[in-house]
């Protein structure tokens, strides 16, 4: 058997019986145990649940019952709950946790067939850009691996990367799911806001988070995305927009497309090499028909401190339920109150977390709310306003996804805001609550680059047709690392 | 001496009588084992989102109405950010800047007939935080969750109260309010309607307001009152010796009557209030107010003026049968049967009030309902029995025995009101009872009870008196 | 400038626990992420109204029904120390 690793080839096999779900399954949890030793793509991996659904969706399957996407495997983020296995978001404080709720993503997931082989690796709660800040250490690229293969979802991206499972979900609250695409050189989208529903994804920052797929290519996407959209009673964010089948625009030809291109988005901090490979990625979509034209955003270059404030602020309060008093870690003998909280708290998160939680409750503290966070905000909306006036213009805007390539191991990690600034090219997009997603568009010093498409709200379909056309003459989604063992 | 005047303002936290929690399907039922009634959401477990109770919110909107205030056609949720063991997710979610209900008002009524108004600042939606235990458990405190997001409204007033007695006056009046338009079942021994006052005093002749301390969960009238008490004269001996009153937060305790300060409000706090970015604005369009509108009863206070002046009540009467609103609905639809609005008052003061505290049992319309009393009051007018008849047959109706019109023809109780029977008897007494003719006739009047009372014996007490009365006079006088 | 008291009062707000050791490092890397964020103030924004939500969309009510049972077994399991269906903190003086 010659293992497929798209979703679509496996749906397609699975429909015509080539194999069977637990076969694939099978495979895929060899290939995570062959090789995960070196990524460490993997906090859980759960080989037993994962052939008994995969058993499951071949029965389904026998009974005629089966839906497109029953039996193909994949992982979530360790993020997202899962009912009865760990769920830890990367951190020591959530370590023995074991959610008594599937978020509704996993529910829908599983719902419509798919198995679970396990939990991805992640930053902790999600705040990182390279996937250090991981109480489960970190995970590595699988093109280098010494580098980072980018974060939040750097767990997700590797895996989909070195084809260790052909999906996974991930999060994006200020390019999450984008940046370790573009570093992994897979497919990852980031939905408009309240496209998918956040209940059961554990918050970083309520206002930014939005859970998206991860996968090899944009039809892949498209096709999870159907599946994971949705609204949603238990989210009060939750976009109550008629569901899509984001499959039906893949094949649209691109002619009479208008793209923008952000002039602040080709910028000095680029890398030269990566602009180079984006004005070839610009090149090819206007062969397929579009029209390319420079547009300008000239707020998104505060969208970085922006989205720190904005960020920090929120998580620095979502993160106050982890006291150690409910669930999660609690430090040993503590002699009051006070000291239950300090050291459950400073035992519990790491460096990245602490400080985010501490510039966040800076921000909204008496005197300086104004100047910090209800700044942040007013520049949200001057932010918003930007897009608003480009959309009236293009129907996508294209740039780089981050102005690097992945970066070495431990590069940065002394510098939070040199960390930061790998984000100048994603924050933009979650303040305005738009969709973006990132499809691998060439390579550099051996490394992928990412080459980011935004969209105007809702317009998924859209964008996934542009990156599936891009994708059907171009092969760099279709390359996989070679793994060295 | 110096005079000197204390000045009141009142956080009233009304518990808001929703079947479920304000962000949660959790049930808010009193009473139940600890945190059985705390779901993943109330527990603020990773991942769970709150999501707004929309009768909480017509909950909020008809309190505004009944006050008269400013509904805020756009209100945002905020959080409190704090630590504390009975609020889980370490933020309570709160309206802060934007409430729901600004700028309402409650008159109180003087002894001469005027009127005080009590400005009512604002109203927000919160939820209330859980419970927390200490002397259960040896060295430890217990939580229990099932109170975490139960709906409050929480009514704060200006600082326009003057003294511990019309703080007590305006909390009632809010109680009977808010139980009367059904937002509250106003149970204040379960804590569903508590009080924080906030007092300070100053010298009568100056007009900067003193520093305030803030006295928290009163649950009782009485302790409002003494606790004010208590405050104003704390803080007068504290400012005549010199001293300075401290802002801070204290807790009021029935058995020694003191106040103290709290100690877990310590430490001072930074709550760091910004608005929920789970929770989206909470909009209200002209047509939710207009609907509301039309569902707002008629209040306590009007319908006591109205009982007055239209229905010529006694003030006292007019004051009872308005201030709950099922009681005021009885005995509306009872005078609209009968049209007979003293009566009607008069039974249902007087009977059923009397029934219900030998019972001590709550008002229910439908142990008798308005169209029995109703029917049953028209008998009496109609002569058909008498008012003594009347409350036998309205003991009857109580122990469920029916209606009255069944009631009183099963035991024989119709009032005889033909002429010639009652002549008879009449013409009987009299011709057995020479001797007493002779003394009315002497002018002794008062025999002439003895007729009346021989008659109506003689029929059984059904005979109409009025009738029998008359006929008695007749006879005796003729000549 | 931020001052080290300063960032200790913040840990205490947060209640994180800052070992006196953390300390320095931690005003450091604050004050760089603070040098970042004031990078705002080149922009004017009077005027601007703040933006708090991406799809500025009124809130969706829910019904008033009661949804949830009783599951404290379920998801007390998860808790550090539980008795009598309580969690247990260590004693606090109201």
């Amino acid at each position: 058997m010659t293992l497929p690793t798209t979703v679509a080839a496996l749906s397609a096999g699975l429909a015509q019986g080539d194999f069977s779900s637990v076969e694939i399954t099978t495979a895929f949890l060899d290939r995570i145990a062959a090789g995960d030793g070196r990524l460490n793509s993997f906090i859980t991996v759960l080989p037993e649940a994962a052939l008994q659904a995969a058993h499951a969706a071949d029965e389904r399957r026998h009974a005629g019952m089966a839906g497109p996407l029953t039996g193909v495997p994949y992982a979530n983020k360790d993020i997202f709950c899962t009912q009865g296995a760990k769920t830890t978001c990367g951190s020591r404080m959530l370590d023995t946790f074991i959610a008594p709720y599937d978020a509704t993503v996993v529910t829908r997931l599983n719902d419509a067939g798919m198995v679970m082989v396990g939990k991805t690796n992640m930053d902790e709660f999600a705040m990182g850009s390279s996937n250090e800040s991981s109480f489960y250490g970190p995970c590595l690229n699988p093109w280098k691996t010494s580098c980072v293969p980018g974060g939040s979802s750097g767990g997700s991206a590797s895996a989909v990367a070195a084809r260790f499972i052909p999906f996974a979900t991930g999060t994006d609250t200020g390019g999450s799911i984008r940046l370790p695409a573009a570093y992994c050189g897979i497919s990852g989208l980031k939905p408009t806001y309240g496209r998918i529903s956040r209940f059961g994804m554990i918050a970083f920052a309520s206002s930014l988070d939005q859970g998206g797929p991860m996968a090899t290519t944009a039809e892949d996407l498209a096709l999870t995305l159907g599946i994971m959209a949705g609204f949603d009673s238990r989210d009060p964010t939750s976009a109550d927009v008629p569901a899509e089948d984001f499959m039906a625009g893949l094949s649209q030809p691109l002619a009479g497309l208008r793209v923008g291109l952000p002039r602040e988005f080709f910028d000095a901090n680029l890398d030269a090499r990566i602009s180079t490979t984006l004005e070839a990625a610009v090149r090819i979509l206007e062969s397929l028909g579009a029209t390319c034209r420079e547009v300008s955003l000239s707020s998104t270059a505060y969208a970085v401190p922006a989205y720190y404030i904005i960020s920090s602020a929120e998580c620095s309060s979502n993160l106050s339920r982890y006291d150690g008093v409910r669930y999660g870690h609690r430090c040993k003998a503590p002699k009051d109150l006070a000291d239950l909280y300090q050291r459950s708290r400073a035992e519990g998160f790491g460096a990245e977390v602490k400080r985010r939680i501490l510039v966040g409750t800076y921000a909204l503290s008496t005197g300086y709310y104004d100047a910090y966070y209800a700044k942040a905000q007013k520049l949200r909306r001057l932010i918003k306003e930007d897009f608003t006036r480009v959309f009236a213009e293009v129907d996508v805007i294209a740039g780089p996804t981050s102005p690097t390539v992945a970066f070495g191991l431990g590069q940065k990690t002394a510098d939070p805001v040199a960390m930061y600034l790998s984000d100048i090219y994603t924050t933009a997009v979650n303040l305005a609550g738009l969709p973006a997603l990132s499809i691998p568009a060439g390579m550099v010093d051996g490394l992928p680059v990412g080459l980011q498409l935004i969209g105007n709200y809702f317009g998924e379909s859209r964008l996934l047709n542009v990156a599936h056309q891009y994708q059907s003459v171009t092969d760099w989604h279709a390359r996989a690392p070679a793994l060295e063992s | 001496m110096t005079q000197w005047k204390p000045v009141i303002g009142l956080e009233v936290h009304v518990q808001l009588a929703t079947h479920s929690k304000i962000f949660s399907g959790s049930s808010t039922a009193y009473g139940a084992a600890p945190n059985t009634q705390a779901s993943a959401i109330d527990l603020g477990l990773p991942g769970v989102l709150p999501v707004i109770n929309a009768r909480a919110v017509d909950m909020a909107v008809l309190f505004g109405l009944a006050i008269n205030a400013t509904l805020a056609r756009r209100s945002v949720f905020a959080r409190k950010n704090y630590f504390y063991p009975d609020l889980p997710k370490g933020y309570q979610i709160s309206q802060y800047e934007l409430p729901i209900v600004n700028h309402g008002r409650l008159l109180l009524p003087r002894p001469d007939g005027s009127h005080k108004q009590v400005r009512i600042l604002r109203a927000h939606l919160e939820e209330d935080a859980g419970k927390s235990v200490h002397d259960l458990f040896p060295g430890s405190s217990g939580i229990d969750l099932n109170r975490a997001g139960t709906p409050l409204l929480e009514v704060v007033t200006e600082p326009d109260l003057e003294s511990a007695a019309e703080a007590v006056q305006y909390m009632r009046m809010l109680h009977t309010l808010v139980k009367f338009i059904g937002i509250c079942d106003g149970n204040m021994q379960e804590g569903s309607f508590r009080c924080d006052a906030n007092v300070s005093v100053r010298r009568i002749d100056d007009t900067v307001l003193g520093t305030r301390t803030e006295t928290k969960n009163l649950n009782s009238f009485r302790f409002v009152e003494r606790a004010i008490q208590y405050e104003i004269a704390r803080q007068i001996e504290i400012l005549e010796s010199g001293g300075k009153i401290v802002q801070e937060t204290r807790l009021y305790d029935p058995d020694r009557d003191e106040t103290r300060p709290m100690r877990s409000k310590e430490d001072a706090h930074d709550y760091r209030y910004f608005p929920d970015p789970d929770l989206l604005p909470l909009l209200l369009s002209e047509e939710e107010i207009i609907a509301a509108q039309a569902i707002l009863p008629e209040l306590p206070q009007q319908r006591e003026i109205r009982y007055r002046t239209e229905f010529g009540l006694a003030p006292d009467d007019a004051a009872i049968l308005a201030s709950e609103r099922e009681i005021a609905e009885y005995f509306e639809c009872v005078t609209r049967l009968t049209n007979l609005p003293k009566q009607a008052a008069n039974w249902i003061t007087g009977e059923v009030f009397a029934r219900l505290n030998r019972d001590e049992a709550a008002f229910a319309p439908s142990k008798v309902t308005a169209e029995s009393l109703a029917a049953l009051i028209a008998r009496v007018a109609d002569a058909t029995i008498s008012t003594t008849m009347a409350k036998q047959v309205f003991d009857a109706m109580w122990q469920g025995e029916g209606e009255p019109d069944a009631i009183i023809s099963n035991r024989g109780l119709r009032q005889v009101t033909d002429h010639r029977e009652i002549e008879a008897l009449v013409d009987a007494v009299i011709a057995e009872s020479p001797e007493q003719v002779a003394q009315f006739r002497a002018g002794k009047d008062k025999v002439f009870g003895y007729f009346v009372g021989s008659v109506m014996k003689r029929s059984r007490g059904k005979a109409n008196p009025q009738q029998v009365n008359d006929l008695i006079l007749a006879r005796l006088r003729a000549p | 400038m931020l001052e080290a008291a300063e960032v200790k009062a913040i840990a205490k707000l947060a209640r994180i626990q800052m070992e006196p050791a953390e300390l320095p490092a931690m005003v450091e890397q604050l004050a760089g992420i603070l040098a970042l964020i004031e990078q705002m103030n080149a922009i004017d924004t009077t005027d601007v109204e703040p933006l708090a939500h991406p799809l500025e969309l009124p809130a969706r009510r829910r019904a008033d029904v009661v949804t949830e049972r009783d599951e404290r077994t379920a998801y007390q399991t998860n808790a550090p120390e539980t008795r009598e269906g309580y969690f247990l903190v260590p004693r606090v003086i109201e």
